[in-house]
């Protein structure tokens, strides 16, 4: 009983992540003017010629540096919790 | 706990050239497919390849955590540097200023599809390079603290 309604609930949920893609007309993206602008704009503006390179660090600039802010607090969290476990043999050579 | 000697041949021999690829895919951000964070994660998995195949005791002298820090606060803070240097002179926050310049990376492209010139893109080389010193070494630290954590726990077991 609890099996089979865990099984119908599954169900439903899967078939409806796959119903909104099957309603969608396939091969029309949507439609955006941002990157026609990036395609006719980008290599004279920023002079690269890898646009996606060029929206990264360029046009969403802030984007990367929350990124990379992201990956740094990471490695510190990491580093927190190891220090604390490897603390007896290893904390001179930090 | 070392692995056999053909795989710590192997790992000795594939060292340098991931870290020649990574730093190729770093560099040339601007003109291919890639840029800091996947010619970061190269290098890192180089790094990787020899951390696994010997033991973390005799890489810790050769790869240092200590370096590696620095090298991953030294990465944000050139990318931050990079970014504030369009305010320094009169532009908003992240702002390419060298690009077009003339100067330091600051050749033009022409329009449509060219095969490129590695003196292009303003500040953005230098935020790649920035952005793969700093995935590089918080990525190599990330490994170096997990595989530690390994070797020891099967010593003691």
């Amino acid at each position: 009983m609890k099996r089979g309604l865990i099984l119908l609930t599954f169900a439903i949920l899967a078939g409806g992540l796959l119903l909104i893609p099957a309603l969608l007309d396939f091969g029309v993206p949507a439609f955006s003017d941002m990157d026609d602008y990036f395609l006719s704009n980008g290599q004279e503006q920023t002079a690269a010629n890898n646009i996606v390179t060029a929206v990264v660090f360029d046009y969403r600039g802030f984007d990367t540096l929350g990124e990379s802010v992201v990956l740094f607090t990471a490695v510190v969290g990491v580093g927190l919790m190891f220090r604390r476990m490897l603390k007896e043999e290893e904390y001179e050579d930090e | 706990m070392r692995m056999s000697k053909l795989v710590r041949t192997g790992a000795d021999l594939l060292y340098p050239f991931a870290l020649i690829f990574g730093l190729y895919i770093i560099l040339h951000g601007h003109l291919t497919p890639g840029g800091g964070f996947q010619g970061g994660a190269v290098v890192a998995t180089g790094a990787a390849i020899v951390i696994v195949a010997w033991a973390y005791e005799d890489v810790a002298g050769m790869i240092r955590k200590v370096t590696m820090k620095a090298q991953e606060s030294a990465g944000l803070l050139l990318f931050i540097g990079a970014a504030a240097l369009a305010l320094g002179l009169g532009y908003a926050f992240f702002y390419n200023v060298l690009a077009n310049s003339g100067s330091l990376f600051g050749l033009s492209v022409p329009f449509g599809p060219n095969p490129g010139e590695l003196n292009t893109a303003g500040v953005i080389p230098i935020m790649n390079i920035a952005v793969g010193i700093e995935v590089w070494g918080g990525l190599t630290v990330i490994l170096l603290y997990l595989l530690s954590g390994l070797n020891k726990k099967e010593e003691g077991s």
